[in-house]
């Protein structure tokens, strides 16, 4: 048994995080923050030349042929800097139709996809959370896709929409004038939410790739990103208190302090292999993924927000303000619980898969 | 990643099972024994088997074995499957034989360790006192050196198995005057001797496991110590190398959860099965994430320890106590909850037991009290907090008195 990574996964993930460190520093992320610019698109730009936008795609399209726990990993890494690119939904765009598109489908878009040239998203949720296929109510017939899909990341300027639809089918959908793309006020600012309205908009099927993947593989992501985001949140917290000084030593002595920290720790630590081991299910183990992927979704969203809103008070009033970078972690860790569904909705997935 | 033993460890799983089947249950004259001497008799053909204590050198009663530590998971599971008598005695094997192999003489070796791997001979630990808990290095009990004996006066307590155990491995202070840390021998009492009194202590769920101990003249021989006088404490810290024979497992977590959802199945709220109810679900399913996680850091160390990657495998083995320890007592709660009628009725004494198998109503009730026990014992959940802090986040260490 061996439950750790490759030489080949720990080397895309320290590339991925020496090139975070570099060309993403928080300064960068809180110009977004506090609307100096919108995106910063050298760093998407960036990420595709050192292969990430290209992960999932074969090899002889252009991609790296790799799985869903190389995209986790990569997700660990954004998570840790709270990086502002379009990964999520492109990743999953990318993956379904690197995994379900037809030939000519995946001739057509992966290459650019794989390259940064293009860049695709998915359109899941609608009105009232519905976040689950069985739920979706978007019609495809006969070519065209009518339907409004919500809180869709990075919509704007996506080339491409993988677009889920009544019974569970998936939908590609190019951008077009049938495809409009309305962006939402989005509390993670770094990845920005939008409504888009497909109206009769001309799409092909994706046939050969089942929706509840989509959402396994979603799962895996946020939690990986979740843990990174989390992970960053106790150690920058635990610095912070070592040069916070009152009552004449530094407050990260006092055990009150140092057991808050201690069970911050405790919260996100151990949950690593709980995403390693649903995004290695993903590839490996598929009978085990959906109740694997539900169960770190779940597990570790809900423990990283616990962790973010300990970082805050941990913080003090200083952790209460715009100017203090936790806000920033605490939002993207905030999306990572809500976006495919709150806790409460993966740990029903879950009891219903274990057939309780 | 690749999740699977493979066939070398399949290979030994395969030996592991077969040999269990043919020594268990004892069959013949030997299926007449008694409890005791059922697990010695099959601890021996374990032994002789190179299953159980399989590093320790042959000389000793071992196998002689290189550290493998994802062998003895597949040899633990199997036993464990099996219901075979290897979990006898922490205090003996994991924390004596240990500290013998690292500090004891020639002598003490082939006197002790092979005994105490078959589970003829019994330990107890005397290390807390009324006085010395957390801050261990405090003990006042005393042994002085009078012609060719130790005259141990004083007091432990918590002593686990103390009125069961054939011999106590305990700390005491030889060196009157010497630094508090330097003035500690480790010394090794036969608990017949007389001037020693066991007095057990009732737990708080009515149980009886731990006990005072205490020493008033009790003479010991002069040749009964670790290591030198004065460098007990170092004897304790040199077995921490061993650290890694006292693991956690995930396995307990994983018991206790299946017991738990196989209450939830079995009691009924609102005239359906508990476990068809939103909350009762919800709840389940959360502590189900515990306990994967813990399962799965768990392979992460396994891993770690298995590659040499020490560091790692430290910083996680820090937090499989407090995380173990917490999960048990979430599993406890929510159990509670599903039989409160249950939870008022004092449960009868023969369901008072260390270990909650199987699991009758009653025993979740005494297991709602003893999964706190855990919390305590072996370094309390507020101690782990603080090396979890100081170990493995960097932070800096409580400012400690001068000795």
């Amino acid at each position: 048994m061996n439950f750790s990574l490759s030489e080949e996964q720990e080397l895309l993930q320290s590339t991925v995080r020496g090139f975070v460190a570099k060309e993403c520093p928080t300064k960068a992320v809180r110009a977004i923050f506090d609307g100096e610019r919108r995106a910063v698109p050298a760093l998407w730009k960036g990420l595709a030349e050192i292969g990430v936008a290209g992960l999932a795609v074969p090899e002889s399209l252009g991609g790296a042929g790799l799985e869903l726990l190389e995209l986790a990993l990569v997700a660990e890494e954004l998570g840790r800097g709270a990086v502002p690119v379009p990964f999520l939904g492109h990743a999953l765009a990318t993956l379904a139709l690197a995994r379900g598109g037809s030939e000519a489908q995946k001739a057509e878009w992966l290459p650019r996809l794989a390259s940064g040239a293009a860049r695709a998203t998915v359109a899941l949720s609608e009105d009232g959370a519905r976040w689950l296929p069985q739920e979706w109510r978007a019609e495809f017939a006969n070519g065209r896709v009518q339907g409004r899909k919500l809180l869709v990341p990075e919509a704007d300027g996506a080339d491409l929409f993988v677009v889920g639809c009544r019974g569970g089918t998936l939908a590609l959908a190019p951008a077009g004038a049938a495809v409009r793309v309305t962006p939402e006020p989005t509390l993670d600012r770094g990845r920005p939410l939008a409504t888009v309205e497909l109206d009769g908009a001309p799409a092909g099927p994706l046939a050969a790739f089942d929706a509840a993947r989509l959402v396994d593989a979603g799962c895996v992501l946020l939690a990986a990103d979740a843990f990174g985001a989390a992970h960053q949140l106790v150690r920058a917290t635990a610095a912070y208190l070592q040069t916070r000084q009152q009552f004449g030593q530094p407050i990260a002595q006092f055990q009150a302090v140092k057991h808050q920290l201690a069970d911050m720790a405790l919260d996100v630590d151990p949950t690593r292999g709980l995403w390693w081991y649903a995004a290695h299910a993903f590839d490996h183990a598929p009978a085990e993924a959906p109740r694997a992927a539900s169960l770190a979704k779940a597990h570790i969203t809900d423990r990283a927000q616990q962790v973010a809103r300990d970082a805050v008070e941990a913080h003090g009033g200083l952790g209460f303000t715009w100017e203090c970078d936790v806000h920033i972690w605490f939002k993207r860790v905030m999306f990572d619980r809500l976006w495919l569904g709150a806790p409460e909705l993966h740990r029903g997935r879950f009891a219903a898969l274990e057939g309780w | 990643m690749n999740l699977e033993f493979g066939e070398k460890y399949e290979t030994l799983r395969a030996e592991v099972r077969a040999f269990c089947a043919g020594s268990w249950p004892l069959r013949g004259d030997e299926a007449r024994l008694g409890e005791r001497e059922h697990a010695i008799a099959w601890r021996r053909r374990a032994l002789a088997a190179g299953f159980l204590y399989r590093t320790v050198p042959r000389a000793y009663g071992g196998a002689g074995a290189e550290p493998d530590v994802m062998a003895e998971t597949v040899i633990r599971q199997e036993f464990d499957g099996a219901g075979v008598p290897h979990r006898v005695g922490v205090q003996g094997p994991r924390m004596l034989v240990p500290t013998l192999l690292e500090c004891g003489t020639e002598e003490q070796r082939r006197e002790y360790i092979e005994p105490t791997l078959t589970g003829e001979l019994t330990w107890c630990q005397g290390y807390s006192e009324p006085g010395a808990g957390s801050d261990l290095a405090s003990l006042q009990s005393r042994a002085e050196l009078v012609g060719d004996a130790w005259v141990l006066t004083g007091q432990k307590i918590w002593t686990s198995n103390a009125d069961e155990a054939d011999m106590m491995f305990g700390l005491f202070r030889t060196e009157q005057g010497a630094p508090k840390h330097a003035g500690i021998s480790y010394l090794l009492i036969p608990m017949k001797t007389p001037g020693i009194d066991v007095r057990p202590l009732t737990m708080m769920q009515g149980g009886v496991d731990f006990c005072e101990v205490f020493f008033d003249g009790a003479r010991i021989p002069a040749k009964n110590i670790v290591g030198r006088r004065g460098e007990g404490w170092k004897v304790t810290r040199a077995t921490l190398k061993h650290e890694r024979m006292l693991i956690g497992d995930s396995q307990g977590a994983r018991v206790s959860f299946d017991a738990l959802v196989a209450l939830a199945r079995e009691v009924r709220r609102n005239d359906r099965p508990a476990i068809a109810d939103p909350v009762v679900r919800e709840r389940l399913a959360e502590i189900a994430g515990y306990v994967a996680t813990h399962e799965w850091a768990v392979a992460r160390m396994l891993t770690a320890i298995h590659q040499g990657r020490d560091a790692q495998a430290a910083s996680e083995m820090l937090m499989t106590k407090l995380f173990g320890t917490n999960l048990q007592q979430m599993i406890a709660k929510l159990a509670l909850d599903l039989i409160p009628e249950e939870g008022l009725r004092e449960p009868e004494r023969s369901e008072v037991v260390m270990g909650i198998k199987p699991f009758t109503r009653a025993r979740w009730v005494s297991h709602y009290m003893f999964s706190l026990a855990g919390a305590i014992a072996g370094g309390t959940s507020n101690v782990q907090r603080n090396i979890i802090g100081e170990r493995v986040l960097g932070l800096p260490r409580d400012p400690r008195p001068a000795a």
